[in-house]
């Protein structure tokens, strides 16, 4: 449903993203990791139709996204920033709802569903900073909800909340994806949340972001927090995601993990790692 | 200082002020300086003594000191109408901030008093005249901190906005109205101060009423009384439209100030 065709983004003399190709079906949780400044908010940027690539084209269901597409819900990392601070936190997920529903009353009522699913019932009169940070991203994800979309696009949506309100948001996301099938992309820096919550996990390498591997996760649903993590299967793929993410890609060394880290036996669970297409040499 | 305590403090230093002025003003000191019960009761005859009809305003209240008020929130009205109009579209649209904000500067520097001759060439003695310069004076700083404050808005509550597809119309009402609006009380609170200012000197020149006009009446004949009550009632009308502008501000920032405790 959302097919990413060598997408290229360059800011001025650098080049933030580069020949990103990726196909996401329709109910997938596709979740992107790599290093720092690996491009990832860029990528969601041109997902989301707020920044035009250089080269390259999304498409979402076969449209060629150039605005911002309808139904696509979108949670950012800075909350208190996206969060309208002037709104309450029923007003906020109304907001996006006055482009299509004129009735106040049902606006109102569709937040207060959707406020509702993410377990903030009873919060929609207060403000976004009477909440705790994890209640403002569960607004936040609540207002993305409400707009009924058939794409979630999380910027590393849970980077600045404590591990325990971490651990709980990505479960809501897993339960929200279930109850709705919904097609969920997750940027996170987080490797362990990248292979806790994901279908698929996306490496990018350092800039320019390329797409280094894409590690699919085999581990049983529904996860578990506790008895997922145990999981052998877990280790090995949050080891195998870690050293992609974590090692520059040798020359000419398609699937080892070189560099700074020595080649260990790779980890295989029930998934193998396939190393992307952008081979081309370390600096 | 909060509560009771605070007030009953206040209000104690405001009657010894008055009290210790009472006496040093007694009956056979300066002439120049009336005593407070003096002002009192003279601004008693003078305005407030009329029929209940006419809210109890004398016929010299009705005929100066209404029209004056008048003037002054209908300068003030289109001034900030027009400067926070024309604030927000130069603070959000780049081409235009590079034409005019040396403009806007420019004529924020001017005095403007002297823009009162001006007006009172191109509209002669009377009310246009006044509310003219009173809309001058008042239009740029709302203009200026309008621009800063629509020129400030976070980047991620536009993009934000962006993302969720709001039209223009809702971008600029619920979004950088909001994001602006601490600027543009503080705009308002500095023309309401300058819009005080310009009625009292544009009816210093070119009226036939008003309070200007009577106190600047009252200093050819030396006559005292009007010109401490009118201090006093200016003084009074400022207090009371300030208090006005601080309640709006109190209720249209509550969020601000509770998202300032919070983080």
């Amino acid at each position: 449903m959302l097919e990413i065709n060598s997408l290229t983004r360059t800011y001025g003399p650098h080049t933030a993203i580069q020949d990103i190709s990726l196909t996401v079906a329709g109910g997938e949780l596709v979740t992107i990791a790599g290093p720092s400044g690996c491009g990832k908010s860029t990528l969601m940027r041109c997902i989301a139709g707020l920044l035009a690539p250089t080269a390259g084209q999304v498409a979402l269901n076969g449209t060629a996204v150039t605005t911002v597409p309808d139904r696509l819900g979108v949670v950012f990392q800075d909350y208190s920033r996206s969060l309208y601070p002037w709104l309450s936190v029923a007003g906020n997920v109304a907001l996006p709802l006055r482009c299509r529903e004129r009735r106040r009353a049902a606006r109102r009522k569709a937040a207060l569903a959707a406020l509702e699913q993410v377990g903030l019932a009873g919060s929609g009169d207060r403000y976004p900073w009477q909440l705790s940070g994890g209640m403002q991203q569960r607004a936040a994800i609540a207002r993305a909800l409400a707009c009924d979309p058939v794409l979630l696009l999380m910027d590393e949506p849970f980077g600045s909340v404590d591990a325990q309100t971490r651990e709980d948001l990505e479960d809501l996301v897993l339960r929200v994806r279930a109850e709705r099938n919904i097609t969920i992309l997750l940027v996170t820096h987080d490797i362990d949340e990248s292979v806790y919550t994901g279908d698929r996990v996306i490496v990018l390498t350092g800039a320019p972001g390329r797409v280094r591997a894409e590690v699919p996760v085999d581990l049983p649903a529904p996860r578990d927090q506790i008895t997922t993590r145990e999981l052998r299967e877990f280790a090995h793929l949050r080891a195998e995601v870690s050293r992609l993410v974590r090692t520059r890609q040798a020359p000419g060394s398609p699937g080892t993990a070189a560099g700074a880290v020595p080649a260990s036996p790779r980890a295989r669970g029930n998934a193998s790692p396939t190393e992307g297409p952008g081979l081309s040499p370390a600096r | 200082m909060k509560g009771l305590t605070g007030l009953a403090a206040r209000l104690g230093v405001l009657a010894a002020a008055i009290g210790g002025w009472q006496l040093a003003t007694g009956p056979g000191t300066n002439p120049y300086f009336l005593p407070p019960s003096a002002i009192v009761s003279f601004m008693y005859r003078q305005w407030f003594d009329g029929p209940a009809s006419h809210l109890w305003l004398t016929p010299d209240a009705t005929g100066n000191l209404v029209p004056s008020a008048g003037r002054m929130l209908a300068g003030l009205a289109i001034a900030s109408l027009a400067g926070i109009t024309a604030g927000v579209a130069i603070g959000r649209i780049r081409v235009l901030a590079a034409l005019t904000e040396p403009l806007a500067h420019f004529a924020r520097a001017v005095p403007p008093p002297v823009a009162v001759p001006f007006f009172l060439a191109v509209f002669k003695t009377g009310t246009p005249m006044e509310v003219a310069s009173i809309a001058f004076g008042v239009i740029w700083p709302v203009l200026v901190n309008t621009i800063d404050g629509a020129r400030h808005v976070h980047p991620g509550q536009l993009e934000t906005a962006r993302a969720f597809r709001l039209g223009p119309a809702q971008r600029l009402a619920r979004v950088i109205l909001p994001a602006a609006a601490p600027k543009i009380f503080a705009g308002l609170r500095l023309g309401l101060a300058v819009a005080l200012v310009m009625m009292i000197v544009a009816e210093f020149t070119g009226s036939t009423n008003g309070i200007g006009w009577e106190v600047s009446t009252a200093q050819a004949t030396l006559d005292m009384p009007v010109i401490w009550g009118a201090i006093v009632v200016l003084g009074l009308l400022g207090t009371v439209l300030n208090l006005i502008l601080a309640a709006a501000e109190h209720r249209a920032l509550a969020w601000q100030r509770g998202s300032a405790r919070t983080q």
